[in-house]
Parts: structure tokens; sequence; C-alpha cells
């Protein structure tokens, strides 16, 4: 184990005693704990759907229904079987199998991914949202559109930094995997790749898979926070939400992701004195923002920390390629 | 039961000219600049409180009611397209190089901008339009029609008629098909891009304009998130119909419009429209990835 893994691996436990620290210690207030961990649960978000827009260039619009899923999977765990039991041991495993259970329904679009794409596939997906809000406002048996309470609070900011790690953990080893290689060669030029022998619905299932995975794990930590969700929540507008993270860190960075998440949270939160103002400073600086700087923040490029070692100086030749690809 | 039928063919066929109106806005810019205008139901939104603006400020007993409501009409379909163009040089202008993405994403900043702006001058407060027509009551055999629902059916068919002309016949049309076909090859054959673009901006935001005052007439009440629904559903029916075809988006329209009428009245509640729409539109994007009427372009490698 080399130096820097080590320093990595310190840093993490400094984090996780931080994060413990905070919590015990109420040195921060309610509020801003729960911003932080708004945070977090954006960048799992963020992270999982630059997998899908940023790295595979696919251009899906309904984050927000997968999200819908695993808080609703988590919070049937949670108050109806456990009956808010044995909390702390529960809920970890009732967020792993919220996002199980939300991948299973990321075929309804992966499936369609191998026929179309580009924008028409952003309607299936934005079907895909609408469809599971229309579903879960008629199941009377989940609170139809009164929504679903009674969850306790058991999102704390050691999960949400946790599910982050993890999230960024993976997102990062794949991207710089044979694997990732092969997901970026769809984004390229779907056609070419197939051509070489890159198994592309394969490579398709996987990441929407996977996508869909941390997005349900997001909505399982958003709905302990909240302690209360309805189909609302998770209409287009939270969708809406996290494309704009994306993009506003820019696509295909990790560390883009991180920054889209937290500046658009947290931005948005000082912007509250401004009350219903707040909506309309808020997209005009995205605009701004997008005429000044069409690729977002960091603009593909990767924070250099979070690369290889091996792969630094290849990093810097595909840049230049890769502006070209969104079109 | 055929009797009721009938009726809901006719509310289908009131609100799917709406729908259409709406829908060609959103296939006509997809056509020309590939970009899916998110914006374009807040502009159907704005255009409705043009409407209802003008009205009140045209309204009074020495006009009669039908030249308010031409008045109407104008006003709001010109200040429309005026909004729209405004935009599409500040804010979509300077990305027609960007990735497409950024558009798109210019695009929702917009709409949630024309969203809270209204909401922020104008309140949360929803309107009353007034009633710019006398609502006649006309019976044929057991089915009862409208005058506003006559008018809406017809000045909808009239003005896509009109447009598809314009589209198939006029010198801007052409250009407009060329813009669509080749941006660079087009301007080579001195087609003014950008005119041509603001005007396609301008027409699709017009017709809108006049969804917009019609939509108000039927259903009177204005708020500042009626152009969220409206404007997914108007999408949707341009995407079912094949986005970028004028012809698609208004047979798309209509089929969208019989599903949202006809649902309440094989299921139990109308809170599955929604359900039934979208599954159907996941059907036909299934079995037709471009949609109905979509051309299916050859891939080259």
């Amino acid at each position: 184990m080399g130096l820097k893994s080590r320093m990595t691996l310190v840093l993490v436990f400094l984090g996780f005693v931080l994060c413990i620290l905070i919590e015990r210690s109420g040195l921060l207030s309610a509020y801003i704990l729960q911003i932080s961990m708004y945070v977090g649960i954006n960048i799992i978000l963020t992270l999982s759907l630059n997998l899908v827009n940023g790295y595979m260039g696919e251009f899906s619009v309904g984050h927000a229904g997968f999200m819908a899923i695993g808080a609703y999977v988590s919070s049937i765990i949670t108050v109806r079987v456990f009956h808010n039991q044995m909390g702390p041991f529960v809920f970890p495993l009732a967020v792993i199998v919220a996002g199980i259970v939300t991948a299973a329904t990321s075929f309804v679009v992966a499936f369609p991914s191998f026929r179309t794409r580009g924008d028409y596939l952003a309607i299936v997906t934005l079907a895909f949202n609408m469809i599971v809000k229309s579903v879960l406002e008629n199941i009377d048996a989940l609170g139809g559109p009164r929504g679903f309470m009674g969850m306790g609070r058991l999102t704390n900011l050691v999960n949400v930094y946790a599910w982050c790690l993890v999230t960024i953990f993976v997102v990062r080893n794949l991207v710089y995997s044979n694997f990732g290689r092969a997901v970026l060669s769809i984004r390229e030029d779907e056609v070419a790749s197939n051509l070489v022998s890159v198994n592309t619905r394969q490579m398709k299932i996987m990441v929407f898979l996977i996508a869909a995975f941390f997005a349900g794990v997001a909505g399982a930590l958003f709905a302990h926070v909240m302690q209360f969700i309805n189909p609302r929540s998770f209409a287009i507008q939270k969708s809406t939400d996290i494309l704009v993270m994306v993009y506003l860190g820019g696509i295909g960075s990790i560390f883009g992701s991180v920054l889209g998440a937290t500046v658009y949270t947290v931005l948005l939160e000082l912007l509250r004195p401004l009350g219903v103002w707040r909506w309309v400073v808020g997209p005009i600086m995205l605009v701004i923002l997008m005429i000044c700087r069409p690729t977002g923040i960091m603009g593909l490029k990767e924070l250099t920390g979070l690369i290889p070692r091996e792969e630094r100086v290849l990093g810097k030749k595909e840049e230049t390629d890769v502006v070209t690809a969104s079109n | 039961m055929i009797i009721i039928l009938m009726q809901q063919m006719l509310n289908g066929l009131q609100l799917g000219s709406v729908y259409a109106l709406i829908a060609l806005g959103y296939t006509m810019v997809y056509g020309i600049l590939r970009l899916i205008n998110f914006a374009h139901g807040d502009i159907f939104m704005i255009s409705c409180y043009f409407g209802f603006f003008a009205a009140i400020a045209f309204l009074s007993n020495a006009i009669p009611t039908w030249l308010t409501f031409i008045a109407t009409m104008m006003v709001s379909m010109l200040l429309t397209a005026l909004v729209a163009v405004l935009i599409e040089r500040v804010a979509y202008k300077p990305l027609r190089l960007a990735p497409r993405v950024s558009a798109v994403i210019t695009a929702l900043g917009i709409g949630l901008f024309l969203e809270n702006f209204t909401l922020a001058t104008l309140g949360p407060t929803p309107r009353g339009m007034p009633a710019l027509l006398p609502n006649v009551n006309y019976r044929l055999g057991a089915l009862s029609l409208s005058s506003v629902q006559i008018l809406i059916i017809i000045i909808s068919i009239v003005l896509m008629i009109l447009l598809d002309r314009v589209v198939q016949k006029t010198m801007t049309g052409m250009a407009m098909r060329a813009v669509s076909y080749d941006k660079a090859t087009a301007s080579v054959m001195g087609v003014p891009v950008d005119r041509i673009i603001s005007t396609t901006f301008a027409i699709g935001s017009a017709v809108a304009g006049a969804g917009g005052v019609l939509y108000s007439l039927a259903y009177p009440i204005i708020n500042p998130y009626m152009g969220v629904r409206i404007g997914w559903w108007a999408f949707i029916a341009a995407v079912i119909g094949g986005i970028g075809n004028v012809r698609g988006a208004m047979l798309g329209a209509y089929i969208l419009a019989f599903v949202e009428v006809f649902t309440p009245m094989v299921l139990p509640s109308s809170t599955y429209r929604d359900f039934v729409a979208f599954t159907v539109l996941l059907i036909v994007l299934v079995v037709r990835p471009t949609g109905l009427m979509g051309r299916v372009t050859a891939q080259k490698v």
C-alpha cells in the first residue's frame, strides 16, 4: 500500500471522526446539520446520474423516479415490516434492499435504450418518472397522494458520509476500469464501439443498474431525513434539480458532481432570505453560467487526485476529443 | 352510451386542438435547432397572462365582444412572439455551438425563471379569465355543443392548416426546412440562418399564444404553474407524433387528448390519466423509436 492510499484512508477515517463529533457535540445547529445531509444525498444522486448522462452520454431525465422507489421501499421496510424497532440496525439493511429493488426496476429504462437514444430515450425516462409518481399516487395502502409518514429520523451524517464515499469509490473505480472505457466508448460512438466488440447492451444494463441502485439509496436516505414522503416530492421538478446539479458541476467529472451538488444546494439555501425571488435569481444564475461556461464548472476535467496515477498523462489528451462527443 | 362517447369525442377534439397548438412550437424549434425547448410550456403560460391583461384592458361596453376577442388574440400572439424571440436572442443564441445539453439546461432554467418571475410579480392567486364571447349552447339531438368549443376547434384547425402551408409553400418555410436539414449548407446557400431561427421561435410562440387565449377561454383559470403540466403534455404529443414533424405533432396532440378524455370513462379515477398517457407513449416509442411520423435517419459510421 503506497503512501498515497494510506493518506486517503487516514483522510476518510478523519472524516468519519469529524462526522461523529459534529453529531454528538451539537456544535452545529440542527439546520446546518440537515443541509449537510441534503448536500450528501445530492452528491450521491448527482454522481449516479453523471454515470448515465456524463460518462455514457445518454440523456436521462427521470432520476427522481428511481429515488422515489428507493424512498418508498426503505420506508415500508422500516415502518411496516419492523415497526420502527431496532432502527439503527435495520436501517442500513433497508437502504441496501431499497437500492437493490430500485436497480431491478431500471430494466424498464435500460431495455428501450437498446433501440433508441438521445432525445427519445430522454422521453422514455421522463415517462418512467411520471408513471412511478402516478402509480404511487394511486396506491392507497401507501397513502396515495397524501404521502407516507412515520419513519424515524434514522439518517445521520455518518450514514450519509459513508454512502457518499461508497458512491465516489464505486464510480471512480468503474470509470477507470476496462468497464469504464467501454462505457466511455458508447458515449463517443455507439456503432463504432459495437464494432470493436464492446457488448453495448450489457454495458447499458450495468450502468443503468448501478445508477438506479445509488438513486434508490439516496431516496432511502432522503426519506429518513424528511420523515415524510409523498409522490409530489419525486416529481419531474426533482429530476430537473438533479440534472442541473450534474451539468452545473460538469459532466464526466466526479469532482464536478460533488462540487455541483454542494454549490447548488448551499446556494439555494443562502438565497432563502430572498423569498419568492430565490427561484428567480437561481435560474438566472444558472443560465448565465451555462452561457459563460457551457460545460459546467469543471467542464470535463477531473481533480487530479481522483485520477489513477498511471492515467494522468492520458487524461490530458482525452479532454480535447471529448468536447465534441456530447453533440 | 353513444351520446356520452360522442360528447367526449368533442371534448377530446377541443383539448387536442389546444395541445396541438402548443406542440407545434416544440416541434418547430426542435426541427430547426434540435433543442427541446423546455421553456415552451411557460411561454404558453405567459401568453395566457398576456391574454388576460389584454382582455381586461379592452373589455368595455363600447366595443363589441368579438372585436375584443380578436384584439386580445392579436396582442397575446404578438407579445408572446416578442418574448420568445428575446429569449432566443439572449439565452439560446450564445449556445449555438456549445454541447446540445447545455442549451437544454438553459431552457430548463428559462422555464423556471418565467414561472417564478410570474409568481413573484403577479402572486400565486389564480386569475379568472373574463368571458370574451357569449357562451351559447347548441343542441344537436342529444349532443350539446358550446360556441366556445366550436370556435376553438375551428380556429385551431385553421391555424394549423395555415402553418402547414407556410412551412410547405412559402420562401420562409422552405428556408426553415433547409436550416433544419443542414444548418451549415443552408447558410452557404444564402439562407439567413439566424433570422430564420428567430422567425421559427416567433411563429411557434405566436401559435402557442393563440393556444393560450383559446385555452383560457375554455378553462378560465390562470396561474403561474399552469404551463408545467400542459407544456409536458404538448411535448409528449410532439414526441408521439415524431418530434420535428409538424403534422406528427397535430396527430400526437389529438391522440393524447383522447387518451386524457377517455381514461376516466374506463378507469375508476382520473388520476390514472398520466399513467395511461405515459404508457401509450412508452409503447409507441418501443414500437417506433422515432415516433409515429418521425423520419428514421440512417446512421453513418
